[in-house]
């Protein structure tokens, strides 16, 4: 066995460890991107849940239109509406800070051909992309929190438990992120408007934003339909960490977050794999 | 972890094979050794297989069947370690649209290894190399065809990798900008840069490379220096007769057997296309074959044997075709 031969400038070290020091600096590279777009970051990031906040939870009250009726009801709607908010603001980071991307890197520039040629396996490039996605979703639940708690005209009443809280948002913050990978991968720019139209839209209005998934009962066959949509495990699973209202068993919650995690990261290596070796 | 290899071969392949799906067999058992040090040629019409075999070296393209090492590692069995040894400038623009030019160079410095430091005086020395220095806070959209070749090129061997690929590199771009990636080429080959290219273009072919595989339906049909090549064709003297007559096999076979010196003779498109030993008083006894067949001759050219002569000559067919 001869020795690899050492490049003058990079340092001569393990594949294990070179391929560490890649990701990080893809990581790095794609959080520099973040910073330097925030101008455009913040609104894509806020409006939507602003506007959902400030219309169905300020303007409906304040016109007599409040959901749930008035005092108390409105004020239970205005908590229960938090959860939903930040789980919608996690997704829909996932879906735009992977796929989006992925698809135009793919399809219109050609970049990710440069990006797999990082001396790392190919496999962690797409990790990458899923732990970018899942960072950048923690951060936008984090600023989006606020909006859903200071906005609304009647008080917001949480109960934080922070064991679960601490553990579900990063889970959902990766499931998420997993989810914009297998989209990316599997959206190509002709069919991208697909992806919004006919895929994330069913996912947001039926994905318990608005409800709790146990007020479903009197439908049954939807709340049973539901419960293929991810978004469900993470809106509930915000309301378990959030508030004392009742929720879907966490032995639900956890588990199926895990298993969809996996899932759309089987897929999303898959199709990545796919696309990027002949 | 690595193969031994004779330490002068940067790229050894043995029977590499890629049939793609629909049994369309891409590269068909190519044995090559490309040496330190030296400028490399893949040369073939479009779809000869060229990108295919750059792609299987470069880890792009996983091969059907065969070996391919670079640097002393399987490509195959340990790509993301022959990533570390590899340089490739695509045919595609595949620069970061996300960040500027200095940028582009420093994340690549960080990918491999290097320290922040490191890396941004890497950047700015390359950016100066490659004539980018002004563009350095420019994104990367707002950069000619030329220069936006260029920081691919500063890019592709930013880690000093043992060998840098381009493929097809002066597609698309306009002369000037061709002659001036020739010059980074050479600079780079004289700092001892080893390269390997493919290209469609033979003066391309001919000015850089030291020496050439010609490929063809995935074969390799030659190898060696271009002076060499040219030589093997054993005759000096090109002569390309235009004429419309309707019969130009019956001409050409007359041409052969009635010039002087003549070693062959083939019906092109637009005539025929003679090649002679000793050129001296080969027009007067064109133009009298032909008047004696009774052909009219529009146009005469001679020209010294090129590439292309030798590839037509491998393969009946013109490198543009």
């Amino acid at each position: 066995m001869t020795t690899i031969e050492t490049p003058l400038l990079i340092p001569n070290r393990s594949a294990r460890a070179a391929g560490v020091t890649a990701f990080r600096a893809l990581l790095a590279r794609d959080l520099h991107v973040l910073v330097r777009n925030l101008r455009e970051f913040l609104p894509r990031t806020l409006l939507q849940p602003l506007l959902l906040v400030f219309v169905f939870a300020y303007v409906f009250p304040k016109i007599g239109q409040g959901i749930g009726g008035s005092g108390a009801a409105a004020s239970a709607f205005s908590t229960m509406l938090v959860a939903g908010v930040v789980g919608l603001a996690v997704l829909f980071q996932g879906i735009q800070s992977v796929a989006l991307p992925l698809v135009t890197e793919f399809g219109v520039t050609r970049e990710i051909e440069d990006r797999v040629l990082a001396p790392l396996p190919v496999d962690f490039v797409a990790i990458e992309k899923i732990t970018s996605g899942a960072l950048q979703s923690l951060f936008s639940a984090v600023i989006v929190f606020p909006i859903a708690y200071f906005v609304p005209a009647t008080p917001v009443h949480l109960n934080v438990h922070w064991l679960i809280l601490l553990t579900l948002t990063p889970l959902a913050c990766l499931m998420c992120g997993a989810l914009g990978l297998m989209f990316g991968t599997v959206f190509n720019p002709r069919t991208l408007p697909m992806l919004f139209g006919v895929v994330v839209l069913p996912i947001t209005f039926l994905g318990c934003i608005y409800y709790p998934w146990a007020a479903l009962a009197p439908i049954k066959w939807l709340q049973i339909a539901v419960l293929a949509n991810p978004l469900v495990y993470v809106t509930e699973g915000f309301r378990a960490a959030l508030t004392n209202a009742p929720t879907m068993s966490l032995w639900a919650i956890y588990p199926m977050l895990i298993a969809l995690t996996a899932l759309f990261t089987f897929i999303g290596l898959r199709n990545f794999r796919k696309r990027v070796i002949a | 972890m690595t193969t031994s290899t004779n330490p002068d071969e940067v790229i050894v392949t043995e029977n590499l094979t890629k049939v793609y799906p629909g049994d369309i067999l891409a590269v068909d058992g190519l044995d090559l050794s490309v040496h330190r040090g030296e400028i490399f040629g893949l040369l073939g019409p479009n779809g000869a297989g060229k990108s295919t075999t750059a792609g299987m070296l470069t880890t792009r393209v996983l091969p059907t069947s065969g070996r391919a090492i670079v640097g002393g590692v399987d490509v195959v069995a340990h790509p993301a370690q022959a990533k570390r040894l590899i340089g490739v400038v695509p045919q595609s623009n595949t620069l970061d649209r996300a960040l500027t030019v200095y940028e582009n160079l420093y994340f690549h410095g960080r990918f491999f290894g290097m320290s922040a430091k490191q890396s941004k005086a890497e950047s700015l020395r390359l950016l100066e190399q490659f004539r980018l220095s002004e563009r350095a806070s420019a994104p990367v959209l707002a950069l000619s065809g030329g220069m936006a070749q260029r920081l691919m090129v500063a890019r592709a061997v930013m880690h000093r990798p043992s060998i840098l690929f381009l493929d097809e590199p002066t597609a698309g771009l306009d002369p000037q900008s061709r002659i001036a990636l020739w010059e980074i080429l050479s600079e780079l080959h004289d700092e001892g840069q080893t390269i390997l290219l493919t290209t469609h273009y033979m003066e391309e072919a001919d000015q850089l490379c030291h020496r050439l595989a010609i490929i063809d339906h995935g074969r390799m049909l030659a190898l060696d220096t271009p002076e060499r090549l040219k030589a093997s064709v054993g005759a000096d003297t090109i002569v390309t007769i235009s004429t419309d007559t309707p019969d130009r096999e019956a001409f050409a076979t007359r041409l052969r057997s009635s010039i002087p010196g003549a070693t062959g003779a083939v019906p092109i498109e637009t005539g025929v296309r003679l090649e002679v030993q000793g050129s001296h008083g080969v027009l007067p006894a064109v133009v009298a074959v032909a008047d004696e067949a009774g052909v009219a001759i529009s146009d005469l050219r001679l020209d010294e044997p090129s590439l292309e002569t030798v590839f037509i000559n491998l393969t009946g067919k013109d490198l543009r075709e």
